[in-house]
């Protein structure tokens, strides 16, 4: 037979893929820069079907890109870029290690710069696209929003990350799409509905970050890198979506009378503004102020640096749902009127007690803003007052589909937001507790019935023979054609093939196992609440 | 200063005497030498410089440079080296070497003008050395100087300034090291130049080529070659980049983009306040820190805050960011189907048992009286009479309308089997044990049939030719007769089943014994004779069975039933059970249907028109199966298992030869106790009823109607 020996790993899958390394040696870069190449441009790796094929009959682990990602990266003017500043950086050093100062400063005014305008265009062609995949920005921009001047990451990249998630935090004030809050002990989560898209997003709380040494800043800034000038031109478009002006101005501008003589320091004065989220947006075309029955005013009065975030978040709240808020004149710029105010119906502290109170206005937890903002009502004041344990704060992100376990503090919300009134808990409980007496006594009466006839039986007595009217025991048609079902069910199953038997024990493995966790949560509520009870009724006794 | 092979320095000094220095004439020349020198230098060094008369010789332009780095150098380091002036000028040239190498010669070098420098006399011994150290009043300051080996009393200045370098301060005594620093350059404008050189002619004289350079510039500023440097934008300029949306500029590739799943959203045991159920308890909370950290449903522990102002920082938060950086680029990322079955789906669809019907669904009676395990029972072919043999050595005859024992014989060992003969005109019950089949006739039903048995037993002539049998024939006679028997078949071996051919005057019998030629027996009553069907017999032999119409033979080994015509006298099948070890075999009454049950808790139906593999294999039983069975009327079979059920099945066949038979599993019958790890022994149906019988390990036999 004639022709050519034909070759193993030359045709079939193994064309289509390339290992990391040689996909590298293809674009000629580092590592490093492969690495952020492939995070600016959106490139993973690819598990192929047959990995041994592939890998050429190894089996050592080997990331595989698909070839078709790489050439697609070859033609890619950022990795230019990559090599001219990989050039920039060698001259650099030639020109340190040689004292020539006047060259640094030359080569350093001359620094190779590139943007992602471009990129961010390829990625997300359409601006639903770019909305859609936000989650991750907003998350990193507000990460790094929180970060000081430490040396992780450049100022610029901090400052910038601060505009953009300041914007975003008005844009969401402005357009009133925030939809979920929720107070976790990772950070505040935010849910908002953007142009039809749910978007997420994470904000830690505001503390000093304890920078932990295993993980990669390098990658991070990457990627903030990216997400910034995602982040920026998604919220030009938005912002013109509502009509105001970007980059964002405050509308009644007070700052007129601060005459400011440098420019930077307005700079700076006119973005602590705007960061305090308290006052409306420019708008490009002047609206009518359409009337909004206000619903609430909130001051909030806080002491350190950190409340003044919490007043942050709160406030975002607030205005998301048309509320009013200010907070004491001298924490921080931007109090839209004073405590003393007398139209104020709600006082937001987080402290145990208060020592001047008016009449007028509930004092309470910030919490209560939230579970408003889940519960989509105003929720009663009662249980949120100062120095009153609170109420659980509830996941709003939890959607309980049927067999799932329901805290009792959801259900009762739910009763709330039907329009149900709420009943007493403790009469109610006391009920019970009546009620599960007498079943208690009439079974003890049987029980002792029987015991007796027993004794009368064992002592060899001649029972007093009395015939007495047989109950006629209904035959439960609806359980006997349970069981009926049940059994057909039982004797389906075992004429199953082996292959659907293991998949349909597989389903029914996870299906109980999440019954078993539910009913495992219910039982612990129980003893909880029962052992709470049992407290009560001590203290009640005592007293 | 000379730069060669050694270093010469000679210098005047304004306040000393004028010295010589020669140092290392050899390749020893030391750094620490010029440095000790210069150190001296440095102590003097303002002197020095304005000093004309010092003299400075130096060969090579890069020896001033070193030095004078060292000269700065060693103004810290005030390294010392005792360069004594002496006022007798004995110089030792043998430079810096071990003085051991002159440890045995009188001298101990040559001074500058070649002469042996000779060792002072003194054989000191320790006890000089003592003496001389409490009487010297001098000792302490006394200094060996190695290199001429004398002793050397060190002046009151000299120890002053070895104290001196010690404390770490300068040298010279009158060193000011806190001199006031005059400032000549400071921001003072004085009225008076620093010097007073006149300005050079060129400082005032515009340079030509500068002004050509200038020029040149302005030229290339006014034609617009030049142009000034734009500012650089520090911060990013962002407009609106989707203004033009155009969806054909959509590539291929975005088209077969996977987008990273989004984060999972957080449930009630991440709130910072969540209900009391969510907490872990104290033993949950230990597990959980025991756990590895991947292994972790949570990633956390919930905790609870009284109030929003006692949350503290996440510790995790930046990894948690990181980590989903390092999901979004280095995760491979596909896109799987996720087929959403409905479990009730995967159900098959079978006909309601209640269609079914009739089928046994109760157990209606018990048959006790043994006392052991009941291996085997039997219907009489009437449906009237149930014979059942048990452990106890007893055979036990039950009425099974009523469950009345009506007659029990006992045998000399354990009942392995018993069968009823199917011919209803013959009452005759085979009952094995150990090596013994013994052919009953328990006198029950009918008178006639009874004596007509007994009359055909009797008549039985002995042939003339005495065959040569494996087996032995005997007449029962005696006490044995009254009980029953009739005839008895001692057989070489272990007799475990046995079996009535459909007319009744063929029986079989089992003889398990690996790899024996003599495992199946086939006697035929009526002429009292005896068959070895089989030359060799492959594998364990673990039941037989005769085709109900045609002249076929089942053999059931361990893992294979071999199907034999016995007219042609050939293998015409071989059945694969598919199954590790069958204990049970039954044949439909129609004849092309087998079941078999195996210790692998299987049941194989096997339609011999279809395929020699099982056209079903169930495996409804938790445990091995013992037996089974098929009802000779009604589609439904039968069978028993060591978890102590029977599950009855309707088994419907067709006609058709197209349709496959129907097999749907209609009851199980619980009832028999498990003993000893044994449930159910045997099963079979009443000949003309819907209702099935089973014996147990707990010596009952049961009747499920």
């Amino acid at each position: 037979m004639g022709g050519l020996q034909k070759k193993k790993y030359e045709s079939g899958s193994v064309t289509n893929y390339v290992s990391r390394n040689k996909a590298r040696k293809k674009l000629s870069l580092s590592l490093a820069d492969f690495r952020r190449l492939c995070i600016l441009k959106g490139i993973y790796p690819h598990e192929p079907k047959h990995k041994k094929k592939v890998n050429k009959g190894s089996t050592a682990p080997r990331t595989f890109y698909l070839l078709k990602d790489i050439r697609f990266l070859l033609h890619e003017p950022i990795v230019g870029k990559f090599r001219e500043y990989k050039i920039f950086v060698r001259k650099l050093r030639k020109a340190y290690g040689k004292a020539e100062w006047s060259g640094v400063q030359r080569m350093k005014e001359n620094k190779p710069a590139y943007k992602l305008d471009h990129i961010i265009k390829e990625r997300y062609p359409t601006f639903i696209d770019a909305v859609r995949d936000v989650d991750d920005a907003l998350s990193m921009s507000f990460l790094f929003s929180t970060f000081a001047r430490t040396g992780k990451c450049h100022v610029q990249t901090i400052q910038l990350c601060r505009r953009l998630s300041v914007e975003w935090m008005n844009y969401i004030i402005a357009s009133r799409s925030l939809r979920k809050v929720f107070l976790s002990i990772k950070g505040i989560y935010y849910q908002a509905e953007v142009l039809g898209q749910t978007i997420t997003w994470i904000i830690p709380y505001q503390f000093a970050h304890d920078h932990p040494t295993d993980v990669d800043y390098r990658v991070m800034a990457t990627f903030t890198e990216l997400y910034t000038t995602l982040l920026g031109f998604v919220n030009f478009r938005l912002y013109q979506t509502l009509n105001l002006v970007y980059p964002p101005k405050v509308k009644h501008t007070k700052c007129a009378s601060i005459k400011c003589v440098f420019k930077d320091m307005h700079l700076h004065i006119s973005y602590q503004k705007l960061s305090a989220l308290s006052a409306s947006l420019a708008r490009t075309v002047p609206l009518v102020e359409d009337e909004e029955a206000e619903l609430d005013l909130f001051p909030a009065e806080g002491v350190s640096d950190r409340q003044l975030s919490y007043i942050r978040m709160c406030c975002t709240l607030c205005r998301c749902f048309g509320g009013q808020v200010s907070w004491d004149k001298s924490l921080c710029i931007g109090s839209t009127y004073d405590e003393t105010d007398e139209t104020i119906t709600h006082h937001i502290v987080d402290r145990p007690t208060i020592d001047k109170q008016y009449i007028n206005r509930y004092y309470i937890q910030p919490q209560w803003v939230y579970d408003c903002v889940n519960g989509k009502i105003l929720l009663p004041v009662e249980e949120y007052f100062l120095g009153v344990t609170l109420p659980p704060h509830l996941s709003p992100f939890v959607e309980e589909s049927e067999g799932d376990y329901v805290p009792p503090e959801k259900l009762k919300l739910q009763a709330l937001q039907r329009g149900e009134k709420p009943q007493d808990d403790d009469e109610e409980e006391e009920e019970d507790d009546d009620d599960d007496d007498e079943d208690d006594q009439s079974e003890d009466e049987d029980e002792a019935n029987l015991a007796e006839m027993e004794e009368k039986r064992a002592q060899g007595k001649s029972l007093s023979v009395k015939v007495t009217p047989g109950k006629v025991k209904p035959e439960n048609r609806m359980r006997a054609e349970q069981e009926e079902k049940a059994e057909e069910k039982r004797l389906a199953i075992m004429m199953m093939k082996k292959k659907e038997k293991y998949l349909y024990d597989k389903i029914m493995f996870g299906k109980k196992r999440h019954v078993r966790e539910a009913n495992k949560l219910a039982a612990k509520r129980k003893a909880h609440d029962d052992s709470n009870k049992a407290d009560k009724k001590k203290k009640k006794k005592k007293c | 200063i000379g730069y060669g092979r050694g270093v010469f320095i000679e210098i005047t000094h304004r306040c000393r005497t004028r010295f010589k220095v020669a140092l290392a004439t050899s390749e020893n020349f030391q750094l620490s030498a010029v440095t000790s020198v210069c150190a001296r230098l440095s102590q003097t060094k303002k002197s020095l410089f304005s000093d004309q008369s010092s003299a400075w010789f130096i060969s090579s332009p890069s020896c001033v440079m070193f030095l004078w780095r060292t000269v700065k150098w060693a103004v810290s380091l005030l390294v010392f080296i005792t360069f004594s002036v002496r006022s007798q000028d004995i110089r030792n040239t043998v430079g810096n070497i071990p003085m051991e190498w002159y440890k045995d010669y009188p001298h101990i070098g040559y001074d500058l003008d070649g002469k042996k420098i000779f060792k002072p006399i003194r054989n000191k011994d320790e006890l000089d050395e003592f003496l001389d150290k409490m009487e010297n009043p001098d000792y302490w300051r006394t200094v060996q100087d190695k290199m001429t080996g004398a002793d050397i009393r060190l002046s009151d200045e000299q120890v002053d300034l070895v104290h001196r370098l010690q404390q770490g301060k300068f040298g010279d005594v009158n060193f000011n090291e806190y001199e006031p620093a005059i400032d000549f350059f400071s921001n003072e404008v004085m009225i008076h130049p620093v010097t007073n050189r006149p300005q050079d002619k060129r400082s005032f004289i515009p340079s030509l080529i500068e002004k050509e350079k200038v020029g040149k510039l302005v030229h290339a500023i006014k034609m617009g070659w030049i142009k000034p440097r734009r500012p650089k934008e520090t911060t990013p300029q962002y407009y609106d980049l989707w203004a033009k949306e155009d969806p054909n500029s959509i590539l291929g590739r975005h088209k077969m983009h996977v987008p990273a799943p989004k984060m999972k959203l957080p449930g009630h045991q991440e709130s910072y306040n969540p209900p009391p159920e969510y907490l872990l308890s104290e033993e949950e909370r230990l597990a959980w820190e025991q756990q590895d950290p991947e292994d972790r449903k949570l990633s956390f522990l919930p905790q609870k805050f009284a109030c929003l102002r006692a949350v503290p920082a996440y510790s995790r938060f930046i990894h948690e960011r990181f980590e989903r950086c390092l999901d979004l680029y280095l995760c491979p990322r596909q896109r799987k189907m996720r087929v959403n079955v409905n479990p009730e789906d995967l159900i098959p669809k079978l006909p309601k048992p209640k269609d079914l019907q009739p089928f046994p669904t109760t157990q209606s009676l018990v048959y006790r009286g043994h006392s052991s395990l009941v291996r085997s029972i039997s219907v009489s072919p009437s449906g009237q009479w149930l014979v059942s043999g048990s452990d106890d050595c007893t055979v036990r005859f039950w009425e099974v309308s009523t469950a009345r024992c009506l007659k029990t014989v006992e045998v000399g060992g354990a009942v392995k089997g018993v069968a009823w003969n199917p011919n209803p005109s013959i009452c005759l019950v085979a009952v094995s044990y150990d090596d013994t089949v013994v052919l009953l006739n328990p006198g029950l039903g009918d008178r006639l049939v009874c004596t007509a048995t007994d009359q055909l037993i009797s008549s039985y002539e002995e042939p003339e030719e005495v065959m040569d049998q494996s087996v032995q024939w005997a007449v029962a006679e005696g006490e044995g007769h009254e009980q029953g028997h009739r005839l008895i078949l001692k057989h070489p071996k272990a007799v475990r089943q046995v079996t009535w051919h459909g007319k009744g005057d063929y029986l079989a019998c089992v003889m398990p014994d690996n790899g024996s030629s003599l495992q199946v027996v086939i006697h035929q009553v009526s002429k009292r004779r005896t068959q070895n069907p089989f030359r060799k017999n492959k594998g364990l032999v673990q039941c037989v069975s005769f085709h109900p119409i045609r002249p076929y033979f089942f053999v059931a080994t361990q893992r294979y039933v071999r199907v034999y015509n016995l007219i042609k006298q050939e293998l015409t099948k071989k059945l694969m059970a598919n199954c590790k070890w069958i204990s049970s075999m039954a044949i439909h009454p129609g004849g092309d249907n087998v079941i078999c049950g195996s210790y692998d808790c299987r049941l194989a139906w096997f339609d011999l028109d279809l395929s020699t593999k099982p056209y079903k294999v169930l495996r409804h039983h938790k445990k091995a199966l013992r037996s089974v069975a098929y009802h000779r009327h009604y589609p439904l079979f039968a069978s028993g298992s060591d978890d102590g059920s029977v599950i009855v099945c309707h088994g419907m066949v067709y006609n058709d030869l197209l349709q496959n038979p129907l097999i749907v599993p209609v009851k199980v019958l619980k009832g028999h106790t498990i003993t000893h790890d044994l449930g159910v022994l045997d099963v079979t149906f009443h000949p003309t009823q819907p209702w099935v019988f089973s014996s147990g390990a707990d010596g009952t036999v049961r009747l499920f109607t």
